[in-house]
């Protein structure tokens, strides 16, 4: 009864984070829109006994996805309104679209019955069962073929991005590694006698 | 528990993991050796594909079905043909391209890279035991895809047009997942082969739910009416080069995604899916060849006679029936081979700061290039379906299969559509023979293009003459 409870609370969230994504005309609004979205959706997750995915979504996809994304939306100055105005030209026509795929799935859901017993729930696993420990068993050797092409699509985002975004311009401060590494002390510091506040010797309490 | 894997026992899966690891080589070689000489890496690319081709016919070839790493992945006959012919498909739209890469200045190794991920997106999506894998492919494709179609990036159309295709893909993506994740909630398993068995008679009807969803992904991925509005703007927008590789290798893959999902893991529940996929065939076949009579650019043209053919491919699994199975396959290969062609053509009567995706831009070709008039008049004769070209044959083969399977309004409806459609083919053909030469620039010479081209055009013809060579393959493979 509970478990339910808080599937449905949880569930409620999540809907109205998603549409928050969506509709907010702030693109901020948005990114922490889908940080919750994040957030109800790994607690779902935990409630069907996935703990490791729950956890790994909110340290990657919270912890450093949406803060590296909103980070770019804050340092992009995007004009939303101009955006919006196309889109608010066809927002009637999407809406409706929208609401009836909606209406016939819940009248699939809802009214006609799915073809599955869904009455019962599911069967809770024992108390000592690991879902890490699952996942690392099935990962590297019945999925081995999955997960070695989802680093080829990885790959070819990195490609992908850094094709379409990278490119010489006067004033690009490309990092020099070598450079970086060969700087002495004497390039970068310069003490100067004789300025500054007048102070006392600083307390030796702690360093 | 899994059996170990041992080197013998992966080398059904040769193509694949050989790609992966060319890809990472090209992309290396690129880095340290492109800037210097920026033809490296085309030729190298394509000595990678001849490298895979004989690799695989080497040493992957397999007589019968042959299941990998937990049935993720499958191999049989009609995967090995498919993947040679989408290497050679590659290899032939890069040999066609490279020409105008360099007179746009596109010509930067990792166009090279991601075609030859898109490749191995392709292999994936062919070899797909599960729709887990299925659905990897299709998005390593598709990514590599988006990344061509914007790879002119001060090209604000182009852009444009990828940023549709973006979109508009993540949707479709969107519904391929949810239709699966329903399928596979009501199926109990990622795999086919333990689908085919598990989804049996009348579909309950949360399942033709998740089948509606997989098949609006499907009609995506083939660009079918009525998702097909990203395939004028993509075809038109992207640079004609990438057009080409878009018209092209990913039909065999969009063909496998089909064959598959719903020929494979949905056999059982066939009665479903037809019905979905005849709407959406009647539908494209009609659109396709109707709006492409008010086209006057030529890449418009060309890809609403796409959504067009797409059309007839699915007819083919419409039939439901091995035979319609085999004509869509024969279809898939007959039609890329002839929009190699034609794209190619275009390709070649482009040059630097001059695109020749105008009807008009083709007027008096005889009078100044008589050759590729030619060439282009065997493709556009053989995508129409005048025999005695292969595309006659492909359609006839499509007639056949629905005609045995019952399936007769289809037959006259498709047709009937198909002598609408001769209408705009031939028109190119008048444009090219009977209009006055304007004051337009001759193709360059590019003598190995010519050759390929001509190549191309004369197996439109030759496989037109002799249809029963690439027939027998098909037929041979699916059985």
């Amino acid at each position: 009864m509970l478990v339910q409870l808080l599937f449905y609370g949880f569930s409620a969230i999540l809907i109205a984070a998603a549409l928050g994504v969506i509709v907010a005309r702030n693109p901020v609004y948005s990114a922490l829109s889908l940080v919750l979205a994040f957030f109800t959706s790994a607690a779902l997750w935990l409630l069907i006994e996935a703990e490791f995915l729950a956890i790994v979504l909110v340290l990657v996809y919270v912890g450093a996805v949406m803060v590296l994304f909103l980070f770019v939306v804050m340092m992009l100055d995007i004009n939303v309104e101009e955006i919006k105005r196309g889109v608010t030209r066809y927002a009637g026509l999407g809406w409706f679209i929208a609401f009836a795929v909606i209406a016939q799935m819940v009248a699939v859901f809802w009214f006609r019955g799915f073809g599955i017993d869904a009455t019962q729930g599911m069967a809770l696993l024992p108390a000592d069962h690991s879902n890490t420990r699952a996942l690392g068993e099935v990962l590297y050797t019945q999925y081995v073929y999955p997960f070695e092409l989802a680093a080829m699509v990885l790959l070819v985002a990195i490609i992908a991005a850094i094709t379409l975004t990278m490119r010489k311009r006067p004033g690009l401060k490309p990092q020099d590694v070598a450079k970086q590494v060969a700087v002495r002390r004497e390039d970068r510091v310069r003490l100067v006698k004789g300025v500054g506040p007048k102070t006392d010797p600083a307390p030796e309490s702690d360093t | 528990m899994t059996p170990t894997l041992t080197l013998e026992s992966v080398l059904p899966a040769l193509p694949e993991i050989y790609l992966a690891i060319a890809v990472c080589v090209v992309l290396l070689v690129d880095v340290f050796a492109g800037r210097a000489a920026p033809r490296v890496t085309p030729t190298l690319t394509l000595l990678v594909l001849a490298a895979g081709a004989a690799l695989l016919l080497a040493f992957a070839q397999v007589p019968s079905t042959v299941e990998l790493f937990s049935g993720m992945y499958v191999t049989d006959p009609l995967a090995n043909l498919l993947k040679l012919f989408a290497m050679l498909f590659v290899a032939v739209a890069l040999l066609y391209s490279r020409h105008y890469l360099e007179a746009r200045g596109l010509l930067k190794g990792e166009y090279y890279v991601l075609v030859l991920t898109a490749l191995l997106g392709i292999f994936v999506m062919i070899s797909a035991g599960s729709l887990l894998t299925l659905y990897i492919g299709v998005e390593l494709l598709a990514l590599s895809l988006y990344a061509l179609v914007a790879f002119d990036r001060d090209n604000g159309v182009a852009a444009e047009s990828a940023m549709k295709y973006f979109v508009l893909g993540a949707i479709a993506s969107g519904c391929l997942l949810y239709g699966m994740s329903l399928v596979y909630g009501l199926g109990g398993s990622l795999l086919f082969s333990e689908l085919a068995v598990a989804l049996q008679g009348p579909a309950s009807l949360g399942l033709i739910m998740g089948v509606v969803f997989l098949v609006v992904g499907v009609a995506f991925k083939f660009g079918a009416v009525p998702f097909h509005m990203w395939v004028p703007d993509v075809y038109h927008g992207a640079p004609s080069s990438v057009t080409l590789f878009v018209a092209t290798a990913p039909k065999i893959a969009s063909f496998a995604l089909a064959f598959r999902l719903l020929a494979g893991g949905l056999e059982g529940i066939s009665e479903s899916w037809t019905q979905m996929l005849a709407i959406v065939a009647v539908l494209s076949t009609l659109v396709g060849n109707v709006v492409a009579i008010a086209q006057t650019n030529l890449k418009r043209m060309l890809a609403y006679s796409a959504i067009g053919n797409v059309g007839f491919i699915l007819l083919g699994f419409v039939a439901g029936t091995e035979q319609g199975y085999e004509a869509a396959l024969y279809y898939t290969i007959a039609y890329v081979i002839m929009t190699l062609g034609s794209f190619g053509v275009i390709l070649l009567a482009s040059r630097a700061g001059f695109e020749a995706d105008e009807l008009d831009h083709f007027k008096g070709l005889h009078a100044r290039d008589p050759l590729l008039a030619l060439m282009m008049m065997c493709l556009m004769f053989s995508t129409a379906g005048i025999p005695p070209f292969v595309g006659f044959w492909a359609k006839l083969q499509i007639f056949e299969a629905l005609w045995t399977s019952d399936h007769l309004a289809l037959v006259v409806f498709a047709a009937a559509v198909s002598v609408i459609g001769v209408f705009y083919y031939l028109r190119v053909v008048k444009i090219m023979y009977f209009d006055a030469p304007g004051d337009l620039p001759t193709a360059e010479r590019h003598t190995g293009v010519r050759l390929a081209l001509g190549l191309n055009a004369l197996a439109v013809l030759v496989l037109g003459l002799f249809p029963q060579s690439l027939l027998s393959l098909c037929e041979q493979v699916l059985s």
